[in-house]
């Protein structure tokens, strides 16, 4: 910058202030820096002498304002040399009007209070539970009234069965042929201590059919379609959408939940079935390959190591998984108020709880079996 | 007479979504230190040619000039350098829904200038008061305000960087009568106090005839630019309902004598 902003003189108990240069934005710094050398240091009488200021923009002029009242109220008096600048005229117009004041926001105490914070944590707490369990009710009630027929959105539930079933076949059955590649070759490298190649196929058959297959495919769908389940509702409850239904005494839970909770059923177990027939290729693939196993060996060896029971005992999992997987995404996506912040965070603990409740469901599960001999 | 050089200038640009065309070779000029009107019946594209003004839509043909530089083709930088001098409101507000009011305003400001907290204080006061909010709201997130605080916050952030050029997209939609007037009041002071050149896109027949200097119509894919008095004459059936039916006709009546002073 050639010149200063702000040049002062101080004659007798006057001090003659003379602003230069462009008061604007872009030099907001530069402003700052010389407002804060502007010291009235005992002058009573402080003359502004704004005539050779080449521009003025509404915060400059705002920053000077403020700063020359700040002096007025410590007992100087500020004249203006000539006019003051125009703006100041408007300044003094927006700052004189009375304003309505907002209701105040309500502001939390945060760690500072740790007992209040415990409290008020346990309350939260407790209403989300209550909250929770009144969510499967409510879920629960609208499935039993939409039996009727015309409430059962048909087509919805078919492109939902699209949408986190077919389109999730690819990925699917290349994680599921992978996984099973995986444990196949692992398992291989143990037993061919014992020289017990031949049972590679029980072991892989029994992992994938039982626990793997339908594991690995709730995961997926899980991150796939339980974080699309809270982004869409979670969009449709910022845009007041979910408003809109319920002023048009649309059961919103009827038209956005159901069909998804219905379509997930129906889709996880057929894609359970994809991701076991994918891992028993993989397996059979491995075999050949790597232990000369070969198919014609494979599938009689595959129809000794199953019980009748095997490929139920995961596909039975699958309904569950799916229901966990739909109520935790439609729940969190219902839960989003406010703000884009809000759609994410919900968003991500659908997707972690979901997985979460998945695994805690699928131990559950394997005591029961184990308990029941199944 | 000799005109100015626009500051903005539209040329030729057509947009088509689909098999729709919106605009068929529409030509626009925005002249410095004045306020334009763009006025339109619903889904002529009216924003859309904003949006194509601003560089956020690019056009199927034809080309927008900022400042004599073609916003398709100008680098980075050098439109970066013409942003900074603009101000925008969208019509719905567009403010980020995770920060608080006082945030929104400071984002502009933090981003390109090094500014003291105090100093950003201060800039949001006058910015809120400028807009005739209560510098209490500054502490709000955007969903605690209402649908006409909204827009007042919003027109707080686009002025936030005392901006030379101002797009508004119906600025004045869903304020109660009275916000409206002092937002057409608020207008007038800063094309005439600041030299401010605005772009509006409005419905307001009142904000229209009590601010703007020329109006643009979008009719048939085409825009018809006149001064408002110009406008009024013309013959097109559709300018003619526009401007002299029935709700037309109270706004003419109730600004026409005030323009007389």
């Amino acid at each position: 910058m050639a010149r200063e902003l702000l040049e002062q003189a101080r004659t007798g108990d006057a001090l003659t202030v003379r602003l230069n240069g462009a008061w604007r934005i872009e030099n907001i710094a530069a402003i700052e820096a010389a407002l804060a050398q502007l010291s009235q240091a005992g002058a009573q009488r402080i003359i502004v002498d704004a005539r050779s200021l080449e521009e003025l923009d509404l915060s400059g002029a705002w920053l000077l304002r403020e700063h020359l009242q700040s002096l007025q109220g410590a007992g100087g008096q500020v004249e203006f040399t000539g006019e003051p600048p125009s703006q100041f005229a408007f300044l003094e117009e927006i700052s004189a009007q009375q304003l309505e004041e907002t209701a105040a926001v309500e502001r939390r105490s945060g760690w500072r209070n740790p007992l209040g914070w415990l409290g008020r944590v346990s309350v939260q707490q407790w209403h989300h539970a209550i909250d929770g369990v009144g969510y499967l009710g409510r879920v629960a009630v609208t499935g039993l009234r939409s039996l009727r027929p015309r409430h059962l959105r048909l087509a919805s539930i078919t492109r939902h069965i699209y949408e986190t079933g077919i389109q999730a076949i690819p990925i699917v059955s290349l994680i599921a042929f992978l996984i099973s590649v995986i444990i196949a070759y692992l398992s291989a490298q143990q037993l061919r201590q014992f020289g017990a190649e031949i049972f590679t196929v029980d072991l892989v058959a029994i992992a994938v059919l039982r626990e793997m297959g339908v594991l690995l495919t709730a995961i997926i769908v899980a991150g796939r379609s339980g974080s699309a389940f809270a982004a869409e509702i979670g969009v449709m409850r910022l845009n007041d959408e979910i408003d809109a239904l319920h002023s048009m005494g649309v059961d919103p839970w009827e038209v956005l939940v159901l069909p998804r909770l219905i379509g997930l059923l129906i889709a996880l177990p057929l894609l359970t079935v994809v991701a076991d027939a994918m891992g028993l290729a993989g397996g059979a693939l491995l075999s050949s390959l790597l232990l000369d196993i070969s198919l014609t060996q494979f599938i009689p060896r595959l129809q000794d190591a199953l019980a009748p029971t095997t490929f139920w005992a995961g596909l039975i999992k699958a309904p569950v998984f799916a229901a966990l997987i739909a109520m935790v995404g439609t729940y969190r996506g219902m839960q989003v108020r406010d703000s884009s912040r809000e759609l994410g965070r919900l968003t991500t603990v659908a997707v972690v709880e979901s997985i979460f409740l998945v695994i805690f469901a699928d131990a559950i599960f394997a005591i029961v079996f184990v308990e029941l001999d199944f | 007479m000799n005109q100015p050089a626009p500051i903005i200038s539209v040329r030729n640009v057509v947009n088509r979504f689909g098999a729709q065309t919106v605009h068929d070779g529409v030509s626009l000029d925005v002249l410095p230190g004045e306020v334009l009107g763009i006025v339109g019946g619903s889904g002529t594209g009216k924003s859309v040619l904003l949006r194509t003004m601003l560089g956020l839509h690019r056009p199927v043909s034809g080309e927008v000039l900022v400042e004599g530089r073609n916003v398709c083709g100008a680098s980075d930088e050098e439109l970066l350098e013409v942003k900074r001098r603009y101000g925008v409101t969208f019509q719905h507000g567009a403010l980020f829904s995770s920060l608080t009011v006082a945030q929104n305003i400071q984002l502009p400001i933090r981003e390109y200038f090094d500014a003291s907290p105090a100093t950003l204080a201060a800039l949001t006061e006058l910015r809120l008061r400028m807009v005739g909010l209560s510098p209490d709201a500054a502490a709000k997130l955007p969903s605690q305000l209402s649908g006409g605080m909204i827009k007042l916050a919003a027109l707080a952030r686009a002025l936030a960087l005392d901006p030379t050029l101002l797009f508004l997209d119906e600025p004045t939609a869903g304020l109660d009568p009275i916000s409206a007037a002092s937002f057409d009041e608020l207008v007038s002071y800063l094309h005439r106090e600041l030299q401010l050149t605005i772009v509006m896109i409005t419905h307001d027949l009142d904000t229209l005839l009590a601010t703007c200097n020329r109006v643009a119509v979008i009719i048939d894919s085409k825009i018809v630019v006149d001064t408002l008095d110009g406008i009024m004459k013309n013959p097109h059936p559709w300018i003619q309902e526009y401007f002299h039916g029935p709700r037309a006709r109270a706004a003419v009546a109730g600004a026409r004598p005030g323009k007389g002073k």
